[in-house]
């Protein structure tokens, strides 16, 4: 018996990362650029959260920790680690403990395979759009095991909404996703940014991005990341005035900031992957290749400082898209927990489903 | 819901309302680094005048906290004149203010019938122990210097009833000072001598109102005619007595203005000629006045004599001890100034 040939190439885009040195210069590179990218673009999101949430409410924000307040979430980190570690005595000690990290780490996983500029990626996994959901699931099981070890009655019924509400909303996530992937024809993050540059209207040569063809999905997939991310107004899972905080109620110093973390960067997570599913990743405009970058299609042939460029437009982007979630959060009220859930299952499931069928036909007509 | 919009139109309304906020200016202010904007009325600490307090306690009582300590003691003031009693009164000795159990209803300050108490807008004395938040009189006179002055009026407000009275009286004097001074002028561009009359006569009567007079006989007219409406014998007696004295003023008046029509003197200025003609004859009737009112002019100290007869018919009458010896002593100062009044009236 033969092995069956595969039938596509492996990796296709080469990440700038894989610099000559064999394998472990690399692989540190790499994981520097992860960690870096999961400790301080969530921070950046967290300082903008405070100071636009502060504003918003005819506040100034944080104001008095470094230059106009942007080391708070610094020194919030210091203040954490600081703190007394209370575990209760009726707490599953082990389950309690892990349970932030395991929140933590699919976050921390996730950046692996988003690609902020031409070349600037840790890996382009053929199935990267399927790694990042499947990945994102997994905190989940974090989040649950917070709530149900905690012995807390608080704890538990905010774990097994968070549950509900996780499960809820990955259907019509994922729906929406397989929308994208349909029309760009690949699984990989890379090349759905370059699927959205090749992406022409009908015979017209104007360029568009996935969020025109599909405003609907994007509508979705904006809809169902806010609440996977448990925020208001979809947080009742924490709830803060029914259910004290939630899974959180018991945790203190530390592992409460690993959860805290945990929906910094899952709200970076989210908009990068809306910015690479829907707007065209780290190209400026439609059919606007970055300085640098003009030869070869303008995607992945690109100088160094289009590179920086790329970066540059695409954390811009994840930043809108975090001004526009802090900016929903400020505005609305929370929902009620069975509204939730009938907005999910009534609505935006029949939705997606409508989104992919009608994304399907398309793809296949034209 | 049930409006007419379109869905999704409230939603859009909450985002609307959020980012006009994101570009106005915050509310904060930047209180440790900068001075807060107080109102005027401020209830920041309770400032204690001393000086005015007379320990009356109203504060002290009112206060829902019992948060005002006041100790105080008794002195005896010699009498300010000869003769005069001498008096007691309060000295405070210490007045505490525990601003750990005040609850800054602001009850004291509005009781106080003396203005001792005070708001002051300053708030910054918080304390790292509570005993430090009772501040003593020392402290609570300190506060005063940081009350701030009443805030102004609002536009369009109306003035204060006092001060519209007190403008009201300067207006009327002003006005009763400059009308002779406008007639004599008048009558002075009359030049005729037979003018002068007139000029001089307009000065006395509108000082007829300042001519004293000494109270105390009565018109007999009047009181006969009130007794016969029915009147109460006080209310006669005392409606009696003003109509004597606008008699009395009357005729002063009048005779102030004859005299300087008889005088020879037709170059002098005939305000001058009325008021010195008028003094004197003020002082007439006051000299023939009955001597019950000169009585209680003379002054007598009372020494701790007693009539003795009087005080023994009183005994004798069967009245206590302590009446009968008040009485004599009544009596024996009176006896005391009818001798005085005489002597004098011989000398």
């Amino acid at each position: 018996m033969t092995p069956l040939p595969l039938p596509l190439p492996l990796a296709q885009a080469v990440s700038l990362l894989d610099a000559p040195g064999g394998f472990l210069v690399p692989l540190l590179l790499k994981i520097g650029f992860v960690l870096a990218l999961f400790f301080v673009v969530p921070l950046v999101g967290g300082y903008m959260e405070h100071k636009v949430m502060g504003r918003m409410q005819a506040r100034r924000g944080p104001v008095e920790a470094g230059p106009f307040g942007s080391l708070q979430l610094v020194a919030d980190g210091i203040k954490f680690a600081q703190k007394e570690d209370i575990i209760p005595r009726a707490a599953d000690r082990w389950v309690f403990a892990v349970a932030p990290g395991v929140a933590l780490v699919p976050g921390m996983l996730i950046f692996l395979v988003i690609p902020l500029g031409p070349g600037v990626f840790a890996v382009d996994l053929e199935l990267g759009l399927f790694y990042a959901l499947a990945i994102s699931s997994v905190s989940v099981l974090g989040i649950l095991m917070g709530g149900w070890a905690s012995a807390n009655k608080f704890s538990l019924i905010g774990g097994l909404r968070a549950a509900a509400q996780l499960i809820a909303y990955e259907l019509p996530l994922i729906l929406a996703a397989v929308a994208v992937a349909v029309q760009a024809g690949t699984l990989s993050l890379v090349g759905i940014v370059e699927a959205q540059a090749g992406f022409e209207l009908l015979g017209t040569g104007i360029n568009l991005w996935y969020v025109f063809p599909q405003l609907l999905g994007f509508g979705i997939f904006f809809l169902a990341a806010m609440a996977e991310l448990s925020r208001p107004p979809f947080d009742m899972p924490i709830g803060d005035s029914e259910l004290v905080f939630g899974y959180m109620t018991e945790y203190t110093g530390i592992k409460f900031a690993m959860f805290l973390l945990t929906e910094y960067a899952g709200m970076i997570i989210m908009s990068g992957l809306m910015v690479v599913l829907y707007l065209g990743g780290w190209q400026i405009a439609p059919g606007v290749p970055l300085p640098g970058c003009e030869g070869a299609a303008g995607i992945l042939d690109c100088s160094t400082l289009g590179a920086l460029a790329g970066v540059g437009v695409t954390l811009g982007k994840v930043l809108l898209l975090v001004f526009v979630m802090v900016w929903a959060r400020v505005a609305f009220p929370r929902l009620r927990e069975d509204q939730l859930q009938r907005m999910s299952w009534l609505v935006l499931v029949p939705l997606s489903i409508v989104n992919l069928v009608v994304v399907a036909v398309a793809k296949v007509v034209f | 819901m049930a409006t007419t919009a379109l869905p999704g139109t409230g939603l859009a309304k909450g985002l609307k309302v959020t980012i006009k906020n994101l570009f106005r200016r915050p509310a904060t202010q930047m209180y440790p680094h900068e001075r807060p904007d107080l109102a005027p009325r401020t209830r920041g600490v309770i400032a204690l005048m001393d000086e005015n307090c007379t320990v009356c306690m109203l504060c002290a009582r009112e206060c829902p906290d019992w948060c005002i300590y006041i100790d105080s003691h008794k002195e005896t003031v010699p009498a300010a004149t000869e003769g005069g009693r001498a008096r007691t009164r309060n000295v405070l000795d210490r007045f505490a203010i525990d601003f750990s159990l005040c609850m800054y209803c602001g009850i004291c300050v509005e009781v106080c019938p003396f203005d001792a108490l005070w708001w002051s807008p300053e708030f910054e004395y918080s304390e790292y122990r509570i005993e430090g938040l009772l501040h003593e009189m020392g402290r609570l006179r300190e506060w005063a210097d940081t009350v701030p002055a009443p805030p102004m009026l609002e536009d369009g407000a109306d003035a204060p009833p006092e001060v519209v009275a007190a403008i009201e009286k300067a207006d009327a004097e002003l006005a009763a000072r400059s009308r002779p001074a406008v007639a004599a002028p008048s009558a002075a561009a009359a030049g005729a001598g037979a003018a002068e009359a007139g000029g001089a006569g307009a000065a006395p009567v509108a000082r007829a109102a300042e001519i004293e007079v000494e109270a105390g006989e009565i018109d007999q007219e009047t009181y006969d005619a009130l007794i016969a409406e029915g009147k109460s014998e006080r209310i006669a007696r005392s409606k009696a007595k003003a109509a004597w004295v606008k008699k009395e003023r009357a005729r002063l008046a009048a005779s102030g203005a004859t005299a300087p029509a008889s005088a020879p003197a037709p170059d002098a200025p005939a305000a001058d000629a009325g008021a010195p003609e008028a003094a004197p004859a003020a002082a007439a009737p006051a000299a023939a006045t009955p001597e019950a009112t000169k009585l209680a002019d003379v002054h007598v100290e009372g020494t701790g004599e007693i009539d003795q007869e009087v005080y023994d018919a009183l005994i004798a009458e069967g009245k206590g001890e302590r009446i009968a010896r008040a009485k004599a002593k009544a009596a024996w100062v009176k006896k005391r100034k009818q001798e005085l009044l005489e002597g004098g009236g011989e000398a």
